[in-house]
């Protein structure tokens, strides 16, 4: 197998996402597969190829450095799952 | 009128405009076949009567006054993966189950400009994450000409609501084929433009240098109308093009005596069902009646095109979710005991299991000493395929081949091996890849399921895929063609 239980452990932290200890096997089995898949693009030599980050090798567009969005706090906040006083809470970070 | 569901917009456009009946009428007509026949489908995941009928009275006022436009008046359907205001947009997922978007994307903006009439939104793959609409939360969508059958993925809700005439229209997006593929497989019309030329702003990101956002429709000529709309430089969408947008339905007709058809070997070889094979190579024999001239090209990078994507969207795709924390919108788990655990839980609870797979690949790919041997060298075979097209183009106008190598496969099949559900999009990819439009049209059927047409054009020659799909639509009716259950 390409990733084995303990590295499914350790990308799923990477990425802030908890996994079922009951699920981690079958993942370590999914991911290896998928790799299985992807590494098939050994068999092509890459080199002196220009990597292509965008399909149309367009140039970032930039814009004018002013305000241009309105406060929208309220509406934005509307939603969240816990807001006081115009904050957003999360649990305690510093004791 | 009872057939109203069966009707292309510019039939529609002339029953309204001749006030034959209203467009609440009309719209009346829609949400009583939704009511009917979802229950069974699953293309919805929200109808909205009562905001669909205030626009519908809109729309009626302005057609009294004489100031329709094109689409005054039409229903349409958005697929839940664009931000609608005030109206929940879920992305199929439970992480968004209580999000209602506080604004438009630009596409629902430029359609209610149009005075559009929207239905609702429709089912997909939980964040476009899929081939089958079977990873949506909220159960998944079936297929009208087989309710066996998935109808494709991820834009499956929107296809099947087109092909069971619960909508007219609808809106989708492609990454990988999202499109094309369901389009294919419930034997509907739908249209991948060109990268960039439909704005992004509120379509929630899946694979950001990749997704694109399309029409869907009965018929070419609907997809031209549809996409009239929906295309333009936006200055809210950084990767949008800044060329200008044209009227889609102006070449339409156009001859196609002349036109240089090109069909790649690698799209024809191992791998595809006989019967989709069939009914391909009629369908190109009644191209060479309209004119077209045909010959074998190849693209030989084809088969990198599904190891480079899995790598390359994965990767764009765990960077776009990181920004579901549990903090600001979406889902928050209960009673977290630290930040860490309002992180790690929300999300787990939040995504499903293909999310988290291609979350997961992602962030391998992206970690620390891997960088170069995935994503840097998914970039480098990206160009490969890229410059296949472009030397192919060079030599013929459009490419063809099937969308799919069969046609859709049974509900649940496709869950036993992720793997062998990515194989399926083989035809679609490496368009995405290369940045192109291509088109998916119905051309007949394999196995009593619907078999798609795939045209692939130059950079910008929607008008072209359009013409060519129009044209064949004037000589054939495979796109007439209705699930006898959805009469």
């Amino acid at each position: 197998m390409l990733i084995t239980p303990n590295e499914v452990m350790k990308i799923a932290h990477l990425a802030r996402m908890s996994v079922d200890h009951d699920d981690v096997e079958r993942y370590a089995k999914d991911l290896s597969g998928i790799l299985g898949l992807v590494e098939q693009m050994n068999q092509v030599d890459v080199r002196g190829i220009e990597p292509m980050a965008h399909p149309l090798d367009m140039c970032q567009r930039l814009r004018a450095d002013v305000v241009t969005e309105v406060n929208q706090r309220d509406t934005l906040q509307a939603h969240a799952p816990a807001v006081e006083r115009g904050l957003f809470l999360v649990p305690k970070v510093i004791e | 009128m009872s057939d109203l569901h069966c009707k292309t917009l510019t039939e529609l456009r002339g029953i309204l405009d001749s006030k034959q009946i209203s467009a609440q009428e009309l719209a009346q007509h829609f949400i009583r076949r939704i009511q009917a026949h979802d229950s069974t489908l699953n293309s919805f995941i929200s109808v909205t009567e009562d905001a669909g009928l205030l626009a519908a009275q809109r729309a009626d006022e302005k057609i009294a006054a004489g100031q329709a436009g094109a689409l005054t008046g039409i229903p349409v359907a958005h697929k839940d993966i664009f931000c609608t205001m005030g109206v929940k947009t879920s992305c199929g997922s439970r992480m968004l189950d209580n999000f209602i978007a506080p604004y438009n994307a630009s596409v629902v903006e430029r359609l209610n400009q149009a005075d559009t009439v929207m239905l609702g939104k429709t089912n997909m793959d939980e964040f476009a994450m899929g081939s089958t609409s079977e990873s949506s939360y909220y159960g998944a969508t079936k297929n009208p000409w087989d309710t066996q059958a998935v109808p494709g993925g991820s834009s499956g809700g929107s296809a099947a609501a087109i092909a069971a005439g619960l909508t007219p229209i609808a809106t989708g997006t492609d990454t990988g084929g999202s499109i094309r593929q369901p389009a294919a497989y419930c034997g509907i019309t739908g249209l991948k433009p060109t990268y960039g030329r439909v704005s992004r702003f509120g379509m929630i990101a899946y694979a950001s240098s990749l997704d694109q956002g399309g029409p869907m429709a009965r018929s070419a000529e609907d997809c031209a109308l549809l996409l009239n709309v929906m295309a333009g430089f936006d200055a809210r969408d950084s990767t949008s093009s800044e060329q200008a947008s044209e009227d889609y339905t102006a070449q339409l007709n156009l001859d196609l005596t002349g036109l240089k058809i090109g069909l790649p070997r690698e799209y024809f070889g191992a791998g595809l069902d006989v019967g989709v094979a069939q009914a391909i190579d009629a369908a190109i024999s009644e191209l060479r009646k309209l004119g077209a001239e045909v010959r074998e090209v190849s693209l030989p990078n084809s088969e990198l095109a599904i190891p480079a994507y899995y790598v390359i969207a994965p990767a764009e795709a765990s960077s776009n979710l990181s920004r579901f924390d549990g903090v600001r919108f979406g889902h928050r788990c209960d009673a977290p005991k630290d930040l860490t655990d309002l992180y790690e839980r929300s999300r787990a609870e939040g995504f499903g299991d293909e999310v988290k797979r291609r979350i997961m690949i992602g962030t391998y790919a992206l970690s620390s000493g891997y960088y170069d041997a995935y994503y840097l060298k998914a970039q480098r075979v990206r160009r490969l395929i890229a410059d296949d097209f472009q030397r192919v183009l060079s030599e013929v106008d459009v490419i063809m081949g099937p969308v799919t190598p069969s046609v859709a496969p049974n509900l649940g099949e496709s869950l036993k091996d992720p793997v062998a559900m990515y194989l399926s999009d083989i035809y679609t990819v490496p368009v995405n890849l290369a940045g192109l439009p291509a088109i998916s049209i119905p051309v007949g059927f394999a196995h009593n399921r619907p078999v798609g047409l795939q045209v692939i054009g130059k950079a910008f020659a929607e008008s072209r895929l359009l013409n060519i799909a129009h044209r064949f639509q004037q000589a054939t009716d495979w796109h007439r063609q209705t699930p006898p259950a959805f009469k």
